[in-house]
């Protein structure tokens, strides 16, 4: 997974690039608490732009990081999704609290990359 | 009872998280046969991963047991059993219910059976407790001929023909 930080913006941006199930959570759910601990950003950015498939343990998982970044005062958004995860946010209706953005924005910020966790 | 069907094939692996994949591609390359299209497929990956976690996690809360997956092949439907023998549903309809789940603790949304529900055509829950759960789920698949007739129909509509 790519990570991208824009101090500017306190930014973070984090290409997920696996598929999301039960058994890969875990270590996802580890791995980006780590770098949302260490930047403490005002915006998190999942980009699903390599993640070819997500079930409902991802909406967990979601669910679960909106509220350690909401809690340190950051907000989360959700970009690249595929028309088949996009339904499975659709029926979980997730989508009212973590909204999906356009991933233009990442790229206006011009974000470095701070490393591949 | 073999040959009623015009496909079927039988999976057993032991409750392993790592064994989700392996069975959600296992059926899609079986239902493949059908000539699905990419969103069929996809609809029947989820479902197939919904359940199958349901039995390592629910069934046998993360201790070894074996889960089965059987798939039936027949016109243009599949028909994909789920099945464990561990510790079973108390209330099916409670276990049902958009966002209830027994395990919030760990990050569970809930949505499983809601997800195998709208995803597929069918779902029926068997389960006994103490004893083990069955889920059976049937997919019609959509004839190749009909979606293209349907996107020829859009194509004259906006062309205005």
């Amino acid at each position: 997974m790519e990570c991208i930080y824009i101090p500017k913006d306190k930014l973070l941006a984090i290409k997920i690039a696996e598929e999301i199930d039960e058994n890969s959570t875990e270590k996802l759910r580890r791995k980006i608490d780590n770098e949302i601990t260490r930047f403490m950003p005002r915006k998190v950015i999942f980009d699903f732009g390599n993640v070819s498939f997500m079930d409902s343990a991802g909406i967990g998982m979601l669910l679960g990081r909106y509220k350690v970044i909401r809690m340190l005062g950051g907000n989360l958004e959700l970009t690249n999704v595929n028309k088949q995860i996009e339904k499975i946010f659709e029926i979980s209706g997730i989508l009212k609290i973590i909204p999906l953005t356009k991933s233009e924005e990442i790229c206006e910020y011009g974000g470095k990359n701070v490393g591949n966790i | 009872m073999l040959g009623i069907y015009d496909n079927e094939m039988k999976l057993e692996f032991v409750s392993k998280s790592s064994n989700e994949a392996f069975a959600r591609i296992s059926v899609a390359a079986f239902a493949s046969q059908l000539d699905p299209s990419i969103d069929e497929l996809a609809d029947i990956k989820t479902a197939v991963s919904e359940a199958v976690t349901n039995c390592i996690i629910h069934g046998y809360e993360n201790t070894m047991g074996i889960v089965k997956v059987e798939c039936k092949l027949k016109n243009n439907w599949i028909e994909i059993q789920v099945s464990d023998s561990g510790k079973g549903i108390e209330d099916i309809e409670l276990a049902r219910r958009p966002l209830y789940t027994t395990k919030a603790n760990l990050e569970r949304s809930g949505m499983g059976f809601t997800i195998m529900e709208s995803f597929m055509d069918e779902l029926k829950i068997e389960s006994i407790p103490n004893m083990g759960t069955k889920i059976t789920m049937k997919k019609y698949i959509m004839p190749l001929e009909e979606e293209s007739k349907d996107g020829q129909e859009e194509c004259k509509q906006k062309e205005g023909i």
